[in-house]
């Protein structure tokens, strides 16, 4: 595997019993890249993305996520990444503050490291009036910068955000955004998986996966060029007709 | 595992089981509660029982043997018939438990040799009848006793008496008590930290925390060092309205009671975050604990004595982890044993406490 891969793949599969969640996916991510993982519900985008944090043991196929064997490093991977997971999980009853600290002291960081860390973060995500108030009673678009922030804190390789703007309106969404991309000019490399199409866009490259397999792999740019269309919906829609898999 | 990292995470269950609206009331509400009903209500001592008398003698002594029952604590005479068909109407009725029938030419007899008086139990409500039984033979014997040497009789009658040791009176309670305080034990510290690890897959946080490099020692430690403390806080609130309000203080060291809690809550919980590791949602946890409970409860000797259990379910008691507790708790609080005396029971318990915390963090998975 080269130097420049933050994640490769290779035949990578996923059966719960006779159900093959993720098919046989094959595919490389280089460093600093913002990767999109498009795909309809329950095309297997989550579990795809468990089995390269650690989470999930692959069926099948092997793979390496920044530099460690995702079959028997997964312990390693976990230093070097941060995961956002779809279901918001921080702890409800913690403070903001409270939250950043546990999970910072989790990636090993001293106490001098997480208080300049936390104090750049408050002040970055405007958030210095929230940081003594429980993060059960945060608004739901700072909780998503908040679960974002706890996820790179540390400063990882590659970030995970699994449906990261679901449920959130286009305007924090956007600002979201301008997270994602401040994370990628600040070296990391971003995983991403999402159903707003629009968000494709902002992606250097995009994957759509189909009832658990690759059907597309480009640029968004290229697609668009290869399915002669004009935007990533369209691209979607002539990729996902044939789909089996409904919610 | 860093102890840092080991930190930060009982800093965390501090802090949320803290400020969750229910288990601190849990934990200091449900054994005030139950110290302050139980011991009064789950109570085997038969009070009152009724009594019935078929007096076919009608004679002073006869009238005198029913006085002295009647005037017991735990007798009072319902009923005296003139049949015994009467006698048994009044057992159909439920109004006694116990029938006494006098035979007629009684005390005439007497004075010649010994007869024989009937008693007959109420079968339906064991305790009552069995135990009535033998409080109506005592009482009957010690008015035989007395009339006996009022008349210048020897006073050398067969007689039955029960001695029991380090529980002098049979008082129920100090039965009940140091039993009660392991029941809550059971409880508190088998079904808390269960809910707690089901309530972090339930809420997603603990994906949260498999997604971290935490290491898996270091988080099931953080699930079961809290309930050493919370532990600790049972029996204090136990121990303490055993004596300000039954007064009953442990005849031996207090700091043995601690050891044994201490070990007894590691092993419960640990059993607890094993049955949460394997279940999915909180019914299931909460049916599979309650499933050991049942047995716990059952089988450890807390209600009903070892001893009376078939062989080999005794056996099977040894398995069972309130079994040692419930010794060490009755002979610490009655007999006044100390560690020493009781180290096999301290090895077993902790032995369990070592098992069923490396079960618990094997059973823990951060990948699945």
């Amino acid at each position: 595997m080269g130097n420049d891969k933050a994640i490769s793949v290779k035949n990578l599969t996923k059966k719960f019993g006779s159900f093959t969640a993720v098919d046989h996916i094959t595919f490389d991510v280089a460093k600093g890249e913002i990767f999109g993982f498009l795909g309809a519900n329950g095309a297997g985008k989550t579990t795809a993305m468990r089995m390269l944090c650690g989470l999930s043991r692959p069926t099948e196929g092997d793979g390496h996520v920044a530099g460690c064997d995702i079959i028997t490093q997964a312990e390693a991977i976990k230093h070097r990444i941060g995961y956002m997971s779809q279901k918001f999980s921080l702890y409800a009853d913690l403070t903001v503050e409270e939250n950043i600290r546990l999970f910072s002291t989790i990636y090993g960081m001293s106490s001098s490291q997480i208080r300049e860390a936390s104090e750049r973060l408050f002040k970055e995500l405007e958030m210095e009036n929230m940081r003594n108030t429980f993060v059960k009673d945060i608004p739901v678009g700072w909780k998503q910068k908040l679960a974002l922030a706890t996820a790179t804190i540390h400063k990882p390789q590659i970030v995970f955000l699994d449906e990261p703007t679901g449920g959130v309106d286009p305007v924090t969404r956007r600002k979201f955004w301008e997270l994602i991309y401040k994370a990628s000019s600040d070296g990391m490399t971003v995983f991403v998986t999402t159903h707003y199409l629009d968000e494709a866009e902002y992606c250097n490259r995009i994957f759509i996966m189909v009832d658990g397999k690759i059907s597309a792999l480009d640029s968004p740019s290229a697609l668009k060029e290869k399915y002669h269309v004009a935007t990533i919906d369209e691209v979607f829609r002539i990729v996902a007709q044939n789909a089996q898999r409904t919610d | 595992m860093k102890i840092r990292i080991l930190k930060a995470l009982l800093r965390k269950e501090v802090k949320l089981m803290k400020r969750n609206p229910l288990i601190p009331k849990i934990i200091v509400g449900m054994p005030l509660m139950v110290m302050l009903v139980l011991p009064l209500v789950a109570n085997l001592e038969v009070k009152n029982a009724g009594v019935t008398i078929v007096d076919n003698d009608r004679s002073q002594l006869s009238r005198r043997i029913a006085a002295d029952i009647d005037a017991s604590d735990y007798l009072s005479v319902k009923e005296i018939a003139c049949t015994h068909d009467e006698a048994m109407k009044s057992i159909e009725d439920g109004k006694a438990d116990v029938i006494l029938t006098i035979p007629s030419h009684y005390s005439r007899d007497l004075a010649q040799g010994n007869v024989d008086i009937d008693i007959e139990a109420n079968g339906v409500n064991a305790t009552k009848g069995m135990l009535g039984a033998q409080y109506v033979s005592q009482s009957v014997m010690g008015t035989l006793k007395q009339w006996r040497s009022e008349n210048g009789m020897s006073v050398d009658l067969p007689e039955t008496s029960v001695i029991n040791l380090y529980n002098p009176t049979l008082n129920f309670r100090n039965y009940m008590i140091p039993a009660l305080i392991v029941v809550l034990l059971i409880i508190i510290c088998g079904f808390l930290p269960a809910l707690n690890l089901v309530s972090e897959k339930e809420s997603g946080t603990i994906e949260a925390m498999n997604v971290t490099p935490v290491s898996r020692l270091a988080f099931v430690l953080s699930k079961l060092i809290p309930f050493w403390v919370v532990g600790m806080i049972v029996v204090t609130v136990g121990m303490t309205v055993g004596w300000l309000v039954y007064g009953l203080t442990p005849a031996g060291n207090i700091g043995a009671i601690y050891l044994a809690a201490i070990l007894f809550s590691l092993a419960l919980s640990g059993l607890g975050v094993t049955i949460a590791n394997k279940s999915a949602t909180m019914l299931q946890s909460i049916f599979v604990m309650f499933a050991f409970i049942m047995i716990f409860q059952l089988m450890s000797g807390l209600f009903t004595p070892i001893r009376s259990m078939p062989e080999w379910a005794q056996y099977i008691t040894y398995a069972i982890p309130p079994r040692y507790f419930i010794e060490i708790m009755r002979s610490v609080y009655l007999k006044g044993a100390g560690i020493i005396d009781l180290w096999p029971q301290y090895a077993a318990i902790a032995a369990f406490a070592l098992f069923f915390s490396a079960l618990a963090a094997a059973t823990y998975s951060k990948r699945n």
